[in-house]
């Protein structure tokens, strides 16, 4: 087999990616944490894959605003789908599945959007105007989804530059698919309707890693309102993508930011396979202009043929059609992506347009020997004309699905005359990709004549300034600067104890490292010991802060007075009051030096020196129970400096006391 | 349309968003870069709804959303051009076959087949032969079809002048030899009309079918390309020549269901299934492939072309929505006024107050004609069971059986238009012309299931509803 057009994933580097002019964009998704979803009043954030009831819809396409038919929607309309939504009682309201007109949009959903678009920097509309934008795929009941623009042109800072954000929209979450086979598409409800923003970023990332920072950096954003959810679907991101000569691809759906980069780079290996392709073709003089094909039922010719699919498809009474596709020969085994050859960009419109979704769905002239017999290409290859330089394809199925098989089949061979078709694509678990649809345009919007416009003014988008965070990349200055580790930096800067960390920096004076390590490594320990940490309030830790910055408390009492209270206390939230009852109760004040020197004194007494072997033991035995009796009063390095200095001052005493024995 | 706004280039504008256009220079259409107090925006500027406030400026802009920017806040336009749009459903000749049935359509204003104004936020229906096949080119394998636009109002602006010039126009048409004719209509009441085109129109010889839409068309999941593709199968190939609603059976895309011009009530305001025969069964169901037909009492298409028009109408009548503690000066302030009929919905079998009997006695009186109707729907009037039905009676209240009070309502507006005889005013309307009174309720006649209960669940999770 002929090797990818570019290095291995793992060589790649910036300047390879740079020769081939690689640009990606991003449009991330997230859901808010809204109470209800978008347009009617069902609960946000319930999931049920169990179904009360079940409908079922096709879509057509329509006009737009603008007069043109969207491309996209007549694809779908040639799949002739069967989509079937189930309802469940809990989740779903007569809204989602389009007999009861949409309610007003929800407001919650607006303030946190117009958070998002503020911490964005974007140019803020004035009056948000609904529009439809058309999804035939079924994944809407309606055929649209309500959208909305907030605000367009913004920025985020990023390393050395700035990364342009077009814009930022809201948007009902789309229906979870449960399955695709044939022309029967089913889809779950639940999710449909849930708000989310969808941010747009312009192609301004030129690495695959650089992309997935700048996703990672936009889902920072959003996590640092408190304000969006979590969790697996929550948030999915498109990722375009695009090399010189080629053409905007759209990876839809990547449901985990770590995926970006791999599938990245076998987009970009298949654009530059697709435009060898396109060349070679041109040298061959097949244009978009001249190419010549033909397609033929040859299942007359193939009754007696052994290579089981067509075999089969034979026995079940479908039909079997050839197309030829000259000057095509050699070219379908060309390898466009990692483990993928161009043969599969026309097995995938096959199955995708075309419902054949049985696979093998397709075999081919170039892998001639791995199906027919060659007496039976042979046949073909009369039969249609074929001369050495063309490529044969054979389509087998439902006699309507395989014409429009074979109308595909032309289509896709006509765009490989002239590059990279504009797809959008679905991301697959080996990091490659397959075809889902052709890419949508402009064309598929409309208004939404149910609906009003929408204004927003000066007073709403003050508030919602007022509540917003602070930018996250101004957070992790602050606590790279005081010192905090990378990571607890990376778990701190998006959490909701952002205020406390800084109040605890700038007032208590105390440093970003041990902030960091009680609040990221500590909390999280207390949450899996489940101890529900997130109860204490800011204000119940800042009391347990500013005492260890007035020396009551010890370094390591902190943990230990945390733990204590959660295990003692049954309650939902921890408030200051609450531990500042607790300080009462045990009664921490800090110990002066000479309390101090009076409690090892004391304990040395208590112990018989001849028990131990060595100072050292005896020592430490003496630390171990001076600790436990003043935990979190005292801190570990003073009470060790009091406890040698004692020791060294009774050293001839105890050592007497030894030899004695 | 686009003519329109090529000469109003400040379509829908008024005040300070009308006032920044023209210190700009600037209109509809026009590709412009707008510097605001908030920024930056590009976009086409698009045709202001009339309805919507004067203070902001709708551009689209080039990823297809539209949004609005304040007046106030404009500092600068510049425009980099000017794109109007073309605003067009692909218009294909409908083809004509000599061995197809030929169809006329007509529009009275519904959105059938439709698509938006961008202005208004309106839907405007596509309608000639040519804009219908290239939306819902199934209609081709059909029927020859032709349209005529006979009015263009909303359903709730229907009235009698539109019953009367509909009765007449169909009338003609039966003349002229269509082989079935189709009548596109607002859903709101199209069961009034539907009812009173089968009083007007008697006895026709090809199907009469009545067709709308719950979800326009310019939404892909419309129930509209159905209802059409049913309505002219109903038209084309049935042979019920009786006036007749086609629309969505169940709100799946499955089938349409064939229901009688007097006995169908639209039910929900907004689900696709919202028309029910009430009372009874429907005639037949319908997918673009097969008719089933559920009974066999209805009248047969014929080859002659013999119809009675009788295209009466009295517009003295109204209807009496009674309610507990109503007062008798409601209907006398009727009869007052001058109407000559009142057709009531009463409670259960058909009931008013004590205190209204005041008022049926002036009706009496004034040779005011009353009927008697049920706020149940389903049911007969049963004004013998209970002393009060009786006296009503005796105060000349007539009950009406199983009548719809929508379809007594245009039913007596129909024979007030013809005489003002009290016992011939009876008999026309006890003598039922369309199944308006049925002899027999059959027991699968009233189905309305509730949610919940375990055999109902049962039944959704099985059948998609």
């Amino acid at each position: 087999m002929e090797v990818l057009p570019l290095k291995p994933f793992e060589e790649m580097t910036p300047a390879d990616y740079a020769h081939i002019g690689l640009k990606c964009g991003l449009e991330v998704h997230q859901q808010l944490l809204t109470r209800s979803k978008l347009f009617c009043r069902c609960p946000a954030g319930h999931y049920s894959s169990s179904y009360d009831a079940e409908v079922l819809r096709h879509m057509r396409p329509t006009l737009s605003e603008m007069g043109e038919y969207d491309g996209t929607a007549l694809m779908e309309k040639k799949t002739r789908k069967n989509i079937t939504y189930r309802l469940h009682h809990a989740t779903v309201c007569t809204y989602e599945f389009d007999d009861t007109p949409p309610f007003f949009i929800d407001d919650q959903a607006i303030d946190i959007a117009l958070e998002l678009a503020l911490l964005l920097r974007l140019n803020l509309v004035n009056e948000l105007h609904i529009a439809r934008k058309q999804y035939l795929d079924g994944s809407i009941p309606t055929g649209f989804q309500r959208t909305t623009i907030l605000g367009v042109d913004g920025w985020l800072p990023f390393k050395d530059r700035t990364i342009r954000v077009r814009q930022l929209g809201l948007e009902e979450d789309s229906c979870r698919e449960v399955s695709d086979h044939g022309h029967e598409r089913t889809y779950l409800t639940d999710r449909l309707g849930m708000p989310l923003i969808e941010v747009v970023t312009e192609p301004e990332m030129f690495t695959p890693q650089e992309t997935a920072e700048v996703c990672n950096l936009i889902r920072k954003v959003c996590r640092s309102t408190q304000k969006v959810r979590r969790g697996y679907g929550a948030t999915r991101q498109d990722v375009n993508v695009s090399v010189q000569g080629g053409t905007r691809v759209e990876i839809k759906g990547v449901p985990q930011i770590w995926r970006i980069p791999r599938l990245i780079y076998n987009e970009a290996s298949r654009q530059v396979a697709l435009l060898g392709i396109m060349k070679e073709l041109n040298r061959r003089n097949v244009t978009p202009d001249t190419i010549t094909t033909a397609s033929k039922d040859v299942t007359e010719l193939l009754m007696k043929a052994s290579y089981a699919p067509v075999r089969s498809a034979i026995d079940r009474k479908l039909k079997v059609r050839c197309v030829k596709l000259c000057g095509f020969a050699g070219l379908l085994n060309t390898p466009t992506q990692e483990h993928t050859i161009f043969a599969k960009e026309f097995s995938d419109r096959v199955r995708v347009i075309a419902c054949l979704s049985e696979l093998p769905n397709i075999v081919h002239s170039d892998s001639a020997s791995e199906s027919l017999w060659p007496q039976d290409w042979q046949k073909l290859r009369k039969r249609m004309q074929a001369h050495e330089d063309d490529a044969l394809i054979l389509v087998w199925g439902d006699d309507r699905d395989v014409q429009t098989a074979c109308e595909e089949i032309v289509i896709r061979a006509t765009e490989a005359a002239s590059g990279v078709p504009s797809d959008t694509r679905q991301p697959l678990k080996d990091g490659t990709n397959g075809f889902e649809r052709v890419l949508p345009g402009a064309e598929r919007m409309y208004p939404d004549t149910d609906l009003p416009p929408i204004e927003i003014p000066a007073e709403r988008i003050n508030k919602a300034r007022a509540v917003m965070p602070e930018f996250v990349w101004e957070t992790e200055a602050t606590f790279r600067q005081g010192a905090m580790v990378e990571d607890d930096i990376q778990r701190l800067c998006i959490s909701p104890r952002v205020p406390l960390i800084q109040r605890a920096m700038n007032e208590l004076g105390l440093s970003g490292k041990l902030l960091g390590v009680l609040l990221a490594q500590r909390m999280r320990a207390l949450a899996r010991a489940e101890r529900r940490p997130e109860r204490f309030s800011d204000e119940a830790l800042f009391v347990i802060l500013r005492a260890h910055s007035q020396e009551r408390l010890a370094k390591e009492g902190i943990a230990w007075l945390m733990e204590l209270i959660l295990v003692q206390s049954t309650k939902d939230e921890i408030t200051d009051a609450d531990v500042d009852a607790v300080f009462d109760e045990l009664d921490i004040q800090r110990l002066t030096d000479q309390e101090l020197q009076c409690k090892v004194a004391c304990a040395i007494e208590a112990v018989d020196p001849t028990q131990f072997p060595t100072v050292t033991k005896l020592r430490r035995f003496l630390m171990g129970e001076l600790m436990k009796d003043l935990i979190g009063r005292v801190d570990g390095r003073r009470m060790l400096d009091c406890l040698t200095k004692t020791m060294r001052t009774d050293e001839p005493n105890l050592a007497e006391q030894r030899t004695g024995t | 349309m686009n003519e329109q706004a090529a000469t109003k280039t400040t379509d829908g504008y008024r005040g300070p968003g009308l006032a920044v256009l023209q210190r700009h220079g600037v209109g509809v259409w026009s590709d412009v870069e707008v510097q605001t107090t908030g920024g930056r925006f590009r976009g086409i500027i698009l045709p202001r709804s009339e309805t919507a406030d004067d203070k902001h400026i709708v551009l689209k802009l080039s990823s297809g959303y539209n949004i609005g920017v304040a007046a106030e806040t404009v500092k600068s336009m510049t425009e980099h051009g000017r794109r109007a749009a073309n605003y067009k459903i692909p218009e294909q000749e409908f083809p004509i076959d000599a061995g197809k049935p030929n169809i006329v359509l007509f529009g009275t204003g519904g959105t059938i087949a439709s698509r938006l104004d961008y202005r208004s936020g309106a839907v405007i229906p596509a309608f000639s032969p040519g804009e219908l096949y290239g939306s819902v080119p199934e209609l081709a394998d059909v029927c020859n079809l032709r349209t005529e636009k006979l009015f263009g109002v909303f359903s709730e602006n229907m009235g009698p002048e539109q019953y009367i010039a509909l009765a007449n126009r169909i009338g003609q048409a039966i003349e002229e030899g269509v082989d079935g004719i189709v009548i596109g209509h607002g859903t709101d009441t199209m069961h009034h009309t539907a009812a009173v085109l089968t009083f007007m129109v008697q006895d026709p010889p090809i199907p009469i079918v009545m067709v709308g839409s719950q979800r326009s068309s310019d939404r892909p999941s419309s129930d509209a390309a159905l209802n059409l593709i049913c309505a002219v199968k109903t038209a084309a190939e049935s042979d019920i020549a009786e006036v007749v609603v086609c629309m969505f059976g169940p709100t799946s895309d499955e089938y349409c269901l064939i229901h009688r011009g007097t006995r169908v009530r639209k039910m929900h305001s907004s689900y696709r299934s919202t028309f029910r025969t009430i009372g009874d069964i429907p005639l037949a169901m319908i997918d673009p492939q097969t008719i089933t037909l559920f009974r066999d009492d209805y009248k047969r298409r014929r080859r002659d072309r013999n119809v009675h028009i009788n295209p009466a109408y009295c517009d003295e009548v109204t209807m009496l929505y009674y309610y507990p503690g109503m007062k008798p000066d409601v209907m006398e302030a009727m009869i007052e006024k001058g109407y000559r009929g009142i057709v009531i919905a009463g409670t259960g079998l058909g009931h008013v107050n004590k205190l209204t009997y005041r008022a049926l006695r002036l009706a009496q009186e004034k040779g005011v004609h009353v009927y008697m109707t049920v706020q149940t729907l389903w049911g007969f009037a049963g004004m013998y069971v209970y002393e009060t039905g009786r006296e009503m009676m005796a105060l000349g209240v007539v009950p009406l059986a199983n009548m719809l009070p929508e379809v007594a309502f245009v039913k007596l507006s129909w024979v007030l238009g013809q005489s003002d005889d009290r016992d011939e005013v009876k008999r026309m309307m006890l003598t039922s012309i369309g199944d308006e009174i049925t002899e027999r309720e059959p027991y699968n006649g009233y189905l309305i299931y509730q949610g919940a209960v375990p055999e109902v669940q049962e039944f959704l999770k099985k059948i998609k509803r």
